[in-house]
């Protein structure tokens, strides 16, 4: 039996302890108590010792910040790892660094949980989990090694394993959040059932930093799957999205599907039994495991071919556009290099077609486009995310008020309507 | 005539009285039979499941088409009369109570299934659609809509929306927002919207996520679109007993502990399992402290794997009785049970509260101490169901709402429980919603800017305020009186805990 630590253990573990610890040094907070910081063997009080981010001296100083910008009516453009800058359009305001507050809170493997700081780089969350044997299901999409956590939530984004492990989004349990009043606000919680009040904290998702300074966030984590296989198939787009639509219609584990190129990638996760028995049924090639985990890693980090933009290359390439889709829509017809992901639900298009163009043909089949990589020559005037239009857009700005009422974080990042008298 | 509370302590004021006009307009837009304002056609709307909180409406309308929802909603909006929606009157915690000055709004009419999508696993359903009912019609393709609040053979999927409704197989499966894909309807002055997409996501902020578990205060939603997953090829239980409520508890915590995310795992307690006993027969272990539930779900080999697996846990963490279900048959007698616990406790006692906050799992034990002694406290019994995967406790307070002062005690046994739910890093609802009746318990949960962040949300999809008026987030005045009434509330408790 593949034995996790489980609750009497979880954290008597030294690399995560000395993680909240160096964490906690570096920002000047109180060091906790050993005793405090751990979950008692017997069940008692779980660490909530450690000091509250509302009172660590670095949150404190982005508060300042943000008072003083107030004061100032200067807005700010956040800044976390770097990885990310290229998402939504540029922002001219005053650099925040927003890094410094970090560290991992707490981490309970038993719980499914996990607790950081908005600073503490993705890496050193998954390296904590991956000692436990549980990782983030969403596998957000790493741009670089300093990308933070405070960045992958702003961002959004969601690797190959979505479909099956839900999106980051849905991963989300709890926030603390420095809104543009300058107070320190907690939503949610860490745990999965909660439904006292709204869910702010997963609106926070995808918010590109527009809402506020996130200062602490909880996700849910999931173990491992046991089995893991990787069929290849030579099959059309239309034809493999047709086919892996129609397999995922069945109880199969299917975790994850790629296609590009003529070839359908598909991965099987699960119980040791189940990942064997689809491999019979559903046939295909078998891809040898290390380079099965090279293919998905590359794909999931933008290091694909078809995906990866070449550092001082980017001027020599077309757009790289992100269109979501209802998985099941046949291809479109739109010229360009395309990689389809998600069982036909997110599909990468490289293209030098007008952004006009690119979005109506998405917009008429039930999607929604945006220009993830703006290529040699960004058409001027156009968002690199499809605006809202009608009460949808209102609304979206009135709650964009209701979170910055002075207009505070990263303007310009994000396409909102301008305020109505 | 019952103990009841008038509900709506707050909202009458500030609403005018404008009863005679806005009957008068709706009647021109709404045929004989959808408008109901006479008072003795009001009475079967004046709660929901929460009893304890009467109210009648100044109407009920009940639209058949969007044209006369439209109507309704303009009507309103024009005159400044509060809306509240209603879908099966299911509810728990008072989401539908109606306002005194407003229109109860009925979607009960909008019960047709419009798509069943057997390629997408999608099925696009108008909102007042039973949740049992979307399985059904999935089921000949092999599908199911997977979240099953208990309620699930009356409540609808808009009320769910409204809710972010759960189950007992939320751990596996998610909640309502896992499960949701899009929301079409309307806004309080009737304008079209729509949140999320038949995509993965959609443009702009995900508003989808803040109208899930709105509880009707943001927006009316008609049309839904849920995910459809494949029916599981078979599914076992295992029950398991515990001499010690500690080591069930415990074994709990340990199954997640060991990498294995079962499709149930629900827990009861002793007075529990013996109220359910005597009234289905389930064949529970009545000697037992506790009794765990835990099913697999999967291919036969899938679960053959993973019930072994178990087994193996919860024999190392201490059960005294272990029993795998041989067939269907006898699955569904051990959750026979569990899913009969409300009815039973209605059996041994006129009238129950039943409270929904969660828990960290390793917590559940202390809980289960927690509640035992309140029970000497407030001179109450009280039975235990739990979700005990997503540590979502069900603690249903016996009481008899004839006596004087047992609905007040009940009242408080049940606050001491939500207090003492997030003193342990929980929360104060896991999936019944807020309603009217755990404001207060919100004072305890957030903070004044935090309950003032939320109205601001609330302020940008609905700035007149007519949509569910009172309900969910107290006003900060309301927690300023619920301070003084309970002094040593007024603070926090553990003022130091970070409470997520």
């Amino acid at each position: 039996m593949s034995t996790l630590p489980g609750i009497r253990t979880a954290l008597h573990d030294a690399p995560e302890e000395s993680l909240s610890r160096q964490a906690l040094s570096r920002s000047g907070g109180a060091m906790p108590q050993s005793n405090d910081a751990v979950h008692p063997p017997d069940n008692a009080m779980p660490s909530r010792s450690l000091t509250p981010v509302s009172s660590d001296p670095e949150a404190e100083r982005l508060r300042d910040a943000v008072r003083a910008a107030i004061a100032d009516a200067s807005p700010l453009c956040l800044q976390g790892g770097g990885t990310r800058a290229f998402l939504g359009d540029p922002v001219d305001a005053r650099p925040l660094s927003v890094a410094a507050v970090r560290g991992i809170v707490d981490y309970q493997p038993a719980e499914l949980f996990i607790t950081a700081r908005a600073g503490t780089p993705v890496a050193e969350i998954e390296a904590a989990l991956a000692e436990r044997g549980q990782y983030l299901a969403f596998e957000p999409p790493r741009f670089g090694a300093s990308g933070t956590v405070g960045g992958m939530l702003a961002a959004g984004l969601s690797g190959p394993g979505r479909m099956a492990g839900g999106s980051l989004r849905d991963a989300v349990l709890g926030t603390v959040l420095l809104n543009g009043r300058a107070e320190i606000l907690r939503f949610g919680g860490q745990v999965i059932k909660n439904v006292a009040g709204y869910d702010v904290s997963r609106l926070l998702a995808g918010s590109l930093g527009t809402l506020g300074i996130v200062l602490e966030v909880s996700l849910r984590v999931a173990p491992r799957a046991v089995a893991s296989a990787t069929r290849v198939y030579d099959l059309p787009d239309s034809d493999a999205i047709d086919q892996v639509n129609r397999w995922l219609a069945q109880a199969l584990p299917v975790h994850a599907s790629a296609w590009h190129d003529g070839h359908l990638y598909l991965r099987l996760q699960g119980a040791r039994a189940a990942v064997d028995e689809a491999c019979q049924r559903l046939g295909g090639e078998a891809m040898p495991a290390d380079e099965a985990a090279a293919f998905w890693d590359a794909l999931r980090d933008h290091r694909h071919p078809m995906l990866a933009t070449r550092p001082g290359a980017e001027s020599a390439e077309p757009p790289l556009w992100r269109l979501a889709l209802p998985p099941t829509h046949p291809p479109l017809a739109l010229a360009g290099k395309v990689l389809i992901e998600w069982h036909g639900g997110q599909r990468w298009l490289r293209s030098e077609l007008p952004a006009a163009t690119i979005r109506a043909s998405v917009q008429a089949a039930g999607g929604h486009a945006t220009r993830f990589r703006p290529g040699a020559r960004p058409e001027p005037g156009v968002s690199s995310l499809m605006p809202l239009t009608g009460p949808l857009a209102r609304i979206e700005q009135a709650v964009k008020l209701a979170f910055d009422p002075h207009g505070l974080f990263n303007p310009g990042r994000r396409p909102y309507a301008a305020p109505t008298a | 005539m019952r103990a009841s509370h008038s509900a709506n302590p707050e909202a009458a004021p500030g609403f005018p009285d404008v009863s005679a006009q806005v009957i008068q307009e709706l009647q021109r837009h709404l045929p004989t039979g959808s408008l109901l304002w006479q008072p003795e056609t009001l009475a079967p709307y004046e709660c929901d499941g929460l009893t304890a909180y009467r109210e009648l409406p100044l109407a009920v309308a009940l639209p058949s088409t969007e044209a006369e929802l439209v109507a309704v909603l303009q009507t309103c909006h024009r005159l400044g009369v509060p809306i509240v929606a209603r879908g099966a009157g299911t509810g728990l915690s008072g989401g539908a109570t109606p306002h005194a000055r407003g229109v109860t709004l009925s979607l009960a009419r909008f019960n047709r299934i419009l798509e069943i999508d057997p390629v997408a696993r999608i099925a696009r359903v108008e909102c007042g659609v039973r949740n049992l009912a979307i399985s059904e019609a999935a089921a000949s393709h092999g599908l199911y809509y997977a979240p099953d609040p208990s309620s699930q053979i009356a409540c609808t999927i808009g009320g769910n929306v409204a809710e972010n409704s759960g189950g007992v197989h939320c751990l596996k499966y998610g909640l309502t927002l896992h499960n949701v894909l899009r929301v079409r309807g309307y806004t309080v002055a009737g304008e079209p919207i729509e949140f999320g997409s038949d995509a993965p996501d959609a443009a702009g902020l995900d508003l989808l996520a803040v109208f899930l578990g709105s509880e009707g205060m943001l927006g009316i939603a008609v049309e839904i679109t849920v995910r459809l997953v494949p029916k599981p090829e078979l599914a076992r239980c295992i029950m398991a007993s515990f001499g010690d409520v500690r080591d069930a508890g415990n074994a709990v915590a340990s199954i997640i502990a060991n990498a294995i995310i079962p499709a149930g795992l629900e827990m009861m307690d002793q007075p529990m399992t013996a109220a359910v006993e005597d009234f289905v027969q389930a064949g529970y272990d009545l000697d037992a402290a506790a009794i765990l539930l835990c099913e697999s779900d999967g291919t036969a080999a899938e679960v053959a794997e993973e019930i072994e697996r178990m087994l193996e846990v919860l024999q190392a963490a201490g059960a005294t009785r272990l029993e795998v279900s041989a067939d269907e048959a006898q699955r569904l007698r051990f959750w026979s049970g569990r899913k009969n616990a409300f009815p039973a406790s209605g059996r041994i006692s006129p009238d129950y509260l039943c409270m929904d906050s969660t828990i960290p799992r390793a917590r559940l034990a202390d809980m289960l101490t927690a509640i035992t002694a309140m029970q000497d406290t407030y001179g109450l019994r009280c039975v235990n169901v739990f979700h005990a995967g997503d540590g979502n406790l069900h603690p249903l307070i016996l009481f008899d709402a004839n006596d004087p002062g047992q609905l007040e005690r009940a009242e408080r046994f049940g606050a001491d429980i939500l207090e003492t739910s997030v003193a342990m890093g929980g929360t104060i609802t896991g999936e019944h919603g807020v309603g009217l009746e755990k404001l207060n318990s919100m004072c305890v949960q957030f903070s004044p800017d935090e309950r003032s962040q939320m109205l601001a949300l609330k302020a940008a999809f609905d700035p007149s305020g007519l949509l569910n008026p009172g309900k969910v987030i107290p006003t900060l005045q309301r927690c300023a009186e619920h301070g003084r009434m309970h002094v040593h509330r007024g603070l926090l408790p553990f003022p130091d805990l970070p409470r997520f």
